[in-house]
C-alpha cells in the first residue's frame, strides 16, 4: 500500500520586500491577474447577491472595506471566504468589474497561512480533497469523505449513511483511488510550482 | 466534427451516468471525441484555495497534455467545473506574465510545456448547439419529449464568469432552446442559472442543504417534471442530496434530476439503460413514464373583452 | 533664404519648463548654432506670455526688424493667438510668428535633464526651418447669414430658439416628433418644486409655436448640411403628415374615429395607445395629426378613410408627399436631447420579464394625469394600487458593463417618484435603493430631507436583483428586492408589489449618424463633444455648430434651459458681427496637377471638397476646411498643397529636427 504524504498546503515565508506592502496591496500582488480591488466604491452589489452571504460574518463587501482599512487579523479570521461558493455572481454584476472571486481565494490561502480561523471544516475538506490529487492525480471521493466525515462529524457519519449506501449501491462510488500513469511527474510540476511561489513572490 | 475530449473525475463514477450518455449521443451528431491523454484532476474549488501557482500548473499540465494531440485546438468539456478551470488558467496564463513564467518551470520540471491559447476548452453544451446546431439535433428527434415539463438547470461555472460570450450570464436559453428542439415544454425557471451550493453541504450542512431547497422548491413551485443539469456537481447536489435535505427541511421533493445529454438520448429514442437511467437517487422513471402522454389541456384562462381589459401592455422581449 | 532676420524666444515658464531643460543654453546654442540660419538674436525669459516677454518681442521686431520670429515655450493650443497678437501689433504679420512646444512635447515628459536639454534645442531648430519658409497670410473674411437652425424641439432647443427670435433674428427649428416639448413633455412633476411639467412647457411652446420668427419644422429630419461657416445649406425632409395644414383645425375628430390602435412607443414610453392618425398629446404644437402610414389601414390595403370621412374641413389628404426644403442658415445648434437607458440589458432586474417593473419614464406616465392611466399609479393589470414599491436608483449608470458615467438626474427623479408614490397611494410604503444621494444644486438637498420626513426608507445598497422566486414566507405572489443594506451590514430581501427603475441616460439612438452629417464629434460614450468642458460647453470644435442641453450629457431641466439660453447668446452675438474671419491654414488644390481621382473627397472629415465634373478636378472651399492635412498626406499627385503646412514647410521641419542643418563647422557646442 502506498505510503500517503499529507496534502500539503504549504506556509509561505513573509515576502522578503524593500517596503512593507499594505493589506490592500497584499492582497492584489497574491491574485492573478489584474484584481482591481482598489477601485471599490462599496455599492454593496456583490453582498446583495451572494447566496450564501446571510450565513457569512462579513459580507463581501464588508470584507473589501476591512482589507481597505488594513485590518487583517479581522478579515483572516473571518470565515467570509470560507463561505464562498464561486458562483460568480459578484464578479459578474460588480460594476467596477473587480475579481471578487478571485480575491475569494486569495483570502482562502491567506487565511490559512495565517492560521487565524477557527473553523477548520472548509480549509481540512480542501486539504483532504487535495491529498488523493497530489498522491494519484485523481480526486478520490470515498477517500475524501471517510477521512473528513471522521474528522469531523463522527456522529453525523450515522445521518450520512443512507446517502453513502446510495451511493454504493447506484455504483456511483469508487473503492479504491484511481492513478494517472504520470503521477510522477505531476508530482515534480507540483513540487517545483510550490517552490517557486515561496521564493518569487517578490 | 473531432475535438479533445476531458471528461474530469466525476465522470469517470459519480457521473457515469452523464459519460455514458454523452458518447451515446455523440455517434449521431458525429461527433468524434479523443480523450485527452493521461489527463489529471482539475482541481475543482479545493486546489486553488490552498496554492496558487501549484493550482495553476495542475491545470497547466491538462492542457499541456491536450495540446499533444496534433490538430486539435478544441477541448469537450462536459464538466462545469472543469471547464471554468480550464479555460480560466488559460486565460490568466496569457495575461499574467510573472505566473506563466513560474508555471512553465514548474511544467518543464515534469518535461511539459505550454502556450496559452494553444487549446480552448468549450463546454459540451456549447459544442452540441453552436457546433452541431439546433436544426441538425431536430432531426435526429424520434421520440419527441412531449408531454414533459423541464426546468433547465445551468448552474454557475457554465455562464459565469462567461469565456466566449456565448450565453447570458443572468438569464441564459441555450439550453431552453435545446429541451424545446427536443419537444419538452420547458418552464421559465427563475433560479436557472443560481448555484447549488458546491461543497457547501459539507462546510455547513444549513447552507448546503438551504441552497439545494431553492433549486427545488423553485422547480416545484413551476410544476417541473425534472430538472435537466449540465454539470455533474450540480447533479449530485440536487440529487444525491435530495434525501437528505427532505430530512433537514422535512419536506418529501421528489424532483428527479437528469443530464441534458440524457434527455437527448431519449429524445432520438435509444434506450433508457444505456444512457445511464437508473444511478440516480430519485428515481426518473415518472418522467419516462410521461412522454408521449398528453397532458390534460390547461383550462384557458376567460377571454377579457376589450372594454373590461384595463391591463397595460408589455414591453416587447427578444430583440435588443 | 539667409536674408530672414529670425527672433527666437526661449520660455521657462516658470519651472515647468526650465526645471527640466536648460533654457538658458537652449538660448545661447540657438543664437550661435543657427546664426548662419538667420538666428540674429535669442533671448530666455520666465514668462513668454506675459505683457513683459510680449514686450521682448515686439521691441526686438522693431528694433532688430526682425521677419520671422520663433517662440518655444507650450502647446500652440493655449498661446499661439498671444504670440501672433503680439507680432501684429509691433507690424509683423502674425502668421510669421511659430510657436513649438518643448512644454507638452519635452519638459513634462520627460525626466533626464540633459536629454530634454538636447531634445529642445532640436524642437527649436526645427521650428527655425520651418518658419523660414512662413508667409504672410490673411484671414478670409465670410459673412454671416443671420438665420439660424436648430435641431431638437425639447426644452433646449425651445429656449435658444425663443431667445433668438425674441432679439429679432429668424430661427428655423425642427423637431422629427409630430410635436415640438420633448421628454419633458412626458414627465407628470418636475423636480424639485413639483411643478407641473406640462404647465411650465407648454407656454414655452405657444410662444415659439406662433412667434413670427419661428419657422417651425415638426415630422421632419435634417438630410444633408452643406456650404461654410457662416452659410450652410441645410436639405430638411418634412415627412408627409398626410394632414393639409392649412385647412386642418385640429379639432380631434380624426383621431376619435380612427379604428386603428396602436401602442405608443414614443410619448406614452409604450404603456399607451394611440391611433394611426394622431397627435402624440393634447397640448401638442402644431395642433396638426399626422397619419403614422405603417399603421394605416388605408396605407396598407386601400380601405377605411375613417379620417377623410369624419374631418370637417377636408383636410385629410393621403396623396401628400415628403418635401424636401433647402433653408440658408448662419449658425446651427444642436439640441437632440436624450434615450433612456434600455433595462432589458440587465436580466436580473426582470424588466420584461416580470409584469410590475416600471421604467423612469413609465412611471412618468402612469402617474401624468393625463396619461394612460388618468394619473393612477397602478400594477401592471391596469387596476391594482401597489402597497409597496421599490425605487432603484442607477440603472445601467456608473457600471463599466453598461455606462460608466453617472446620469445626473436620477436620484432627484427617484425622489420625486417616492414622493409621486406616496402622494397617488396613501399609505404606501417606499424604498429607495442607492449607492450615494447627488443632490448638489439649489434646493436640491432640501428635496431629500423632504423625501426623509415623508418617511420614504432609504436603504443604502445597489440592488442585486429583481426576482419572483419566492424563498421565504410573506414572499409568495411578491416581486422579491434583493441588495445588501451596507449600512446596516446584511444583506435583505424585501417584498414589494411595483419596481420602478430609475434608468440612465443615454445619447439618442441616431446621434452618430447625425453628427457625421453636422461633421462634429461624438464621445466614446456618444455625447457630443464640447470645445473646452470647462470653459465652452456649448460649442463644438466645428466653427458656428453649437449643442446644448441633453445632447452634450446627462442633466436636469434648469441646466438644459441655461445651455440653451448660452447658445443662443453665442448665436447672436455672432449674427451682430456680421461677418468672421476664417483662419488661413487651409489646404489649396493645384487644379493643373489635379487628375479628378476623388481620393480626397471621401476622406475629408469636414465634407469641404468638391468635386466640379465639368472641369474634372476638385476644389476645397475654404471655409468648411479646418487645415487638418488629411487631403494632403493624401493626394496621390501631391496635387494638393496647405497654406501654412506646406511640404516645404514640413520637410524643412524634419530637417530642423534631425539637426541635419547644423554644418560641421558651426560654433562648437
Amino acid at each position: 500500500m502506498t505510503i500517503l504524504t499529507v496534502g500539503s498546503s504549504h506556509a509561505a515565508s513573509p515576502q522578503a520586500v524593500s517596503k512593507p506592502l499594505t493589506f490592500l496591496e497584499e492582497v492584489e500582488a497574491a491574485t492573478p491577474g489584474n484584481s482591481r480591488l482598489s477601485m471599490c466604491i462599496q455599492c454593496g452589489t456583490c453582498g446583495g447577491s451572494c447566496p450564501s452571504a446571510a450565513d457569512m460574518d462579513h459580507t463581501p463587501r464588508q470584507i473589501f472595506a476591512m482589507i481597505r482599512a488594513g485590518l487583517r487579523d479581522e478579515v483572516l479570521s473571518s470565515n467570509t471566504p470560507w463561505f464562498c461558493v464561486s458562483c460568480y455572481y459578484c464578479t459578474v454584476r460588480c460594476p467596477q468589474e473587480i475579481h471578487i472571486t478571485d480575491i475569494m481565494y486569495t483570502l482562502k490561502r491567506l487565511s490559512v497561512q495565517a492560521r487565524k480561523y477557527d473553523d477548520s471544516r472548509a480549509p481540512d475538506f480542501s486539504r483532504q480533497f487535495i491529498t488523493w490529487v497530489e498522491n494519484y492525480g485523481r480526486a478520490y471521493e470515498l477517500g475524501l469523505m471517510s477521512l473528513f466525515i471522521l474528522r469531523h462529524n463522527p456522529f453525523g457519519a450515522i445521518r450520512m449513511a443512507p446517502m453513502g449506501m446510495g451511493m454504493v449501491t447506484k455504483g456511483r462510488l469508487d473503492f479504491t483511488p484511481k492513478s494517472i500513469k504520470g503521477i510522477d511527474g505531476l508530482k515534480a510540476i507540483l513540487a517545483k510550482a510550490k517552490e517557486l511561489e515561496v521564493s518569487n513572490e517578490v | 466534427m473531432k475535438y479533445s475530449f476531458f471528461p474530469g473525475c466525476s465522470l469517470e463514477r459519480n457521473a457515469a451516468a452523464y459519460l455514458q450518455s454523452t458518447l451515446a449521443i455523440a455517434k449521431p451528431l458525429d461527433l468524434d471525441f479523443q480523450e485527452v491523454e493521461d489527463w489529471n484532476c482539475c482541481g475543482a474549488t479545493e486546489y486553488i484555495s490552498l496554492n496558487k501557482t501549484a493550482a495553476f500548473a495542475l491545470i497547466a499540465r491538462n492542457l499541456a497534455q491536450a495540446a499533444k494531440a496534433d490538430g486539435l485546438k478544441e477541448m469537450a468539456v462536459p464538466c462545469s467545473a472543469c471547464y471554468l478551470n480550464l479555460r480560466k488558467v488559460d486565460k490568466y496564463l496569457g495575461e499574467d506574465a510573472r505566473l506563466y513564467k513560474n508555471v512553465s518551470t514548474a511544467l518543464a520540471a515534469g518535461g511539459l510545456s505550454y502556450q496559452p491559447g494553444s487549446v480552448t476548452a468549450r463546454h459540451l453544451l456549447d459544442i452540441v448547439i453552436n457546433d452541431v446546431g439546433y436544426s441538425a439535433i431536430q432531426a435526429k428527434v424520434t421520440k419527441p419529449l412531449k408531454g414533459l415539463r423541464l426546468a433547465p438547470y445551468y448552474g454557475c461555472f457554465i455562464v459565469r464568469p462567461g469565456f466566449g460570450e456565448w450565453d447570458s450570464q443572468e438569464y441564459p436559453t441555450s439550453l431552453d432552446r435545446l429541451l424545446k428542439v427536443l419537444g419538452a415544454e420547458v418552464i421559465d425557471f427563475p433560479m436557472k442559472a443560481h448555484c447549488c451550493g458546491g461543497h457547501m453541504t459539507q462546510v455547513s450542512e444549513a447552507t448546503g442543504m438551504e441552497m439545494i431547497r431553492r433549486l427545488i422548491k423553485g422547480a416545484v413551485d413551476y410544476r417541473a417534471d425534472a430538472i435537466v443539469t449540465v454539470c455533474p456537481m450540480c447533479q449530485m447536489n440536487l440529487d444525491a442530496f435530495q434525501p437528505n435535505m427532505n430530512r433537514f427541511f422535512r419536506t418529501s421533493y421528489q424532483m428527479p434530476i437528469l443530464y441534458f445529454t440524457q434527455m437527448m438520448g431519449i429524445a432520438f429514442g435509444m434506450d433508457a439503460a444505456a444512457l445511464g437511467f437508473g444511478s440516480e437517487f430519485i428515481s426518473a422513471r415518472p418522467v419516462l413514464a410521461k412522454i408521449g402522454v398528453e397532458a390534460p389541456p390547461e383550462q384557458p384562462a376567460p377571454k377579457k373583452s376589450r372594454r373590461d381589459d384595463k391591463s397595460l401592455p408589455m414591453p416587447k422581449m427578444g430583440e435588443q | 533664404m539667409s536674408e530672414q532676420r529670425i527672433g527666437v524666444y526661449v520660455c521657462h515658464c516658470g519651472s515647468n519648463i526650465a526645471g527640466m531643460v536648460d533654457v538658458a543654453d537652449v538660448a545661447q546654442w540657438a543664437a550661435g548654432h543657427l546664426k548662419d540660419r538667420g538666428v540674429v538674436i535669442a533671448r530666455d525669459y520666465k514668462f513668454m506670455c506675459s505683457s513683459t516677454g510680449q514686450e521682448l518681442i515686439e521691441k526686438d521686431i522693431k528694433d532688430l526688424g526682425l521677419t520671422r520670429v520663433v517662440v518655444a515655450a507650450c502647446s500652440p493650443h493655449l498661446h499661439e493667438a498671444t504670440f501672433r497678437k503680439a507680432c501684429a501689433n509691433a507690424g509683423l504679420n502674425p502668421y510669421l510668428c511659430e510657436l513649438v512646444s518643448i512644454r507638452e512635447q519635452d519638459s513634462w515628459v520627460h525626466t533626464d535633464r540633459a536629454a530634454a536639454t538636447e531634445k529642445a534645442k532640436a524642437i527649436v531648430s526645427g521650428g527655425v526651418e520651418r518658419v523660414r519658409y512662413n508667409e504672410p497670410l490673411e484671414p478670409l473674411t465670410v459673412p454671416i447669414h443671420p438665420a439660424t437652425l436648430i435641431v431638437g424641439g425639447g426644452i433646449a432647443g425651445i429656449q435658444a430658439a425663443l431667445e433668438i427670435a425674441d432679439a429679432g433674428f429668424p430661427v428655423y427649428l425642427v423637431e422629427k416628433e409630430p410635436s415640438i416639448g420633448g421628454h419633458m413633455a412626458q414627465f407628470d412633476k418636475t423636480f424639485p418644486t413639483l411643478d407641473c411639467s406640462a404647465c411650465i412647457l407648454t407656454p414655452k411652446m405657444v410662444s415659439v409655436g406662433s412667434h413670427p420668427n419661428i419657422t417651425m419644422m415638426t415630422w421632419s429630419e435634417v438630410e444633408k448640411v452643406e456650404g461654410y461657416v457662416g452659410n450652410f445649406t441645410v436639405t430638411v425632409r418634412k415627412r408627409a403628415r398626410s394632414v393639409n395644414t392649412d385647412l386642418c383645425t385640429g379639432c380631434g375628430v380624426c383621431q376619435e374615429k380612427c379604428p386603428r390602435r396602436v401602442i405608443d412607443d414614443v410619448y406614452e414610453a409604450g404603456l399607451g395607445y394611440r391611433k394611426a392618425i394622431y397627435t402624440p398629446f393634447p397640448q401638442a404644437v402644431p395642433k396638426w395629426p399626422v397619419i403614422d402610414r405603417e399603421n394605416c389601414i388605408f396605407f396598407e390595403r386601400g380601405t377605411c378613410k375613417a379620417c377623410q370621412k369624419f374631418c370637417p374641413t377636408g383636410a385629410i389628404a393621403f396623396e401628400q408627399q415628403d418635401e424636401i426644403v433647402t433653408i440658408n442658415v448662419g449658425n446651427i445648434i444642436l439640441a437632440t436631447g436624450f434615450d433612456l437607458f434600455d433595462p432589458r440589458r440587465i436580466p436580473q432586474y426582470g424588466y420584461g420579464r416580470l409584469a410590475n417593473v416600471f421604467t423612469s419614464l413609465e412611471f412618468e406616465r402612469l402617474s401624468n394625469a393625463a396619461g394612460p392611466t388618468n394619473g393612477h399609479v397602478v400594477l401592471r393589470d391596469g387596476v391594482t394600487e401597489p402597497q409597496q414599491v421599490a425605487i432603484v436608483h442607477c440603472v445601467g449608470s456608473r457600471d463599466r458593463k453598461y455606462n460608466n458615467y453617472c446620469s445626473n438626474i436620477c436620484c432627484m427623479q427617484s425622489l420625486k417618484f417616492a414622493h409621486l408614490v406616496k402622494e397617488h397611494c396613501p399609505g404606501a410604503t417606499v424604498y429607495q435603493f442607492y449607492i450615494d444621494m447627488r443632490t448638489p444644486s439649489k434646493g436640491y438637498d432640501e428635496f431629500y430631507q423632504r423625501g426623509l420626513e415623508e418617511g420614504t426608507l432609504f436603504v443604502r445598497g445597489r440592488v442585486a436583483e429583481v426576482t419572483d422566486a419566492a424563498r421565504l414566507p410573506g414572499e409568495e405572489g411578491k416581486l422579491i428586492v434583493q441588495v445588501e443594506d451596507t449600512l446596516a451590514g446584511k444583506q435583505r430581501r424585501i417584498p414589494v408589489d411595483m419596481v420602478i427603475l430609475s434608468c440612465g441616460l443615454e445619447p439618442r439612438r441616431g446621434a452618430k449618424e447625425l453628427a457625421k452629417v453636422f461633421g462634429i464629434s461624438c464621445s466614446a460614450d456618444g455625447w457630443y463633444i464640447e470645445k473646452h468642458p470647462k470653459l465652452d460647453p456649448i460649442a463644438t470644435m466645428t466653427e458656428r455648430i453649437f449643442i446644448a442641453g441633453c445632447a452634450q450629457g446627462p442633466k436636469d431641466i434648469p441646466a438644459s434651459v441655461a445651455q440653451g439660453a448660452a447658445a443662443a447668446a453665442r448665436v447672436l452675438g455672432r449674427i451682430q458681427q456680421k461677418q468672421i474671419a476664417l483662419e488661413p491654414i487651409r489646404a489649396t488644390v493645384n487644379e493643373d496637377k489635379c487628375s479628378g481621382c476623388r481620393v480626397c473627397n471621401e476622406l475629408c472629415p469636414y465634407n469641404a471638397i468638391v468635386f466640379h465634373a465639368d472641369r474634372g478636378v476638385s476644389e476645397v472651399n475654404p471655409a468648411l476646411c479646418q487645415g487638418c492635412g488629411t487631403c494632403v498626406a493624401a493626394c496621390p499627385a501631391g496635387a494638393i498643397s496647405g497654406t501654412g503646412f506646406s511640404n516645404e514647410q514640413i520637410f524643412a521641419q524634419l530637417d530642423g529636427l534631425l539637426m541635419n542643418n547644423i554644418s560641421k563647422s558651426s560654433v562648437p557646442a
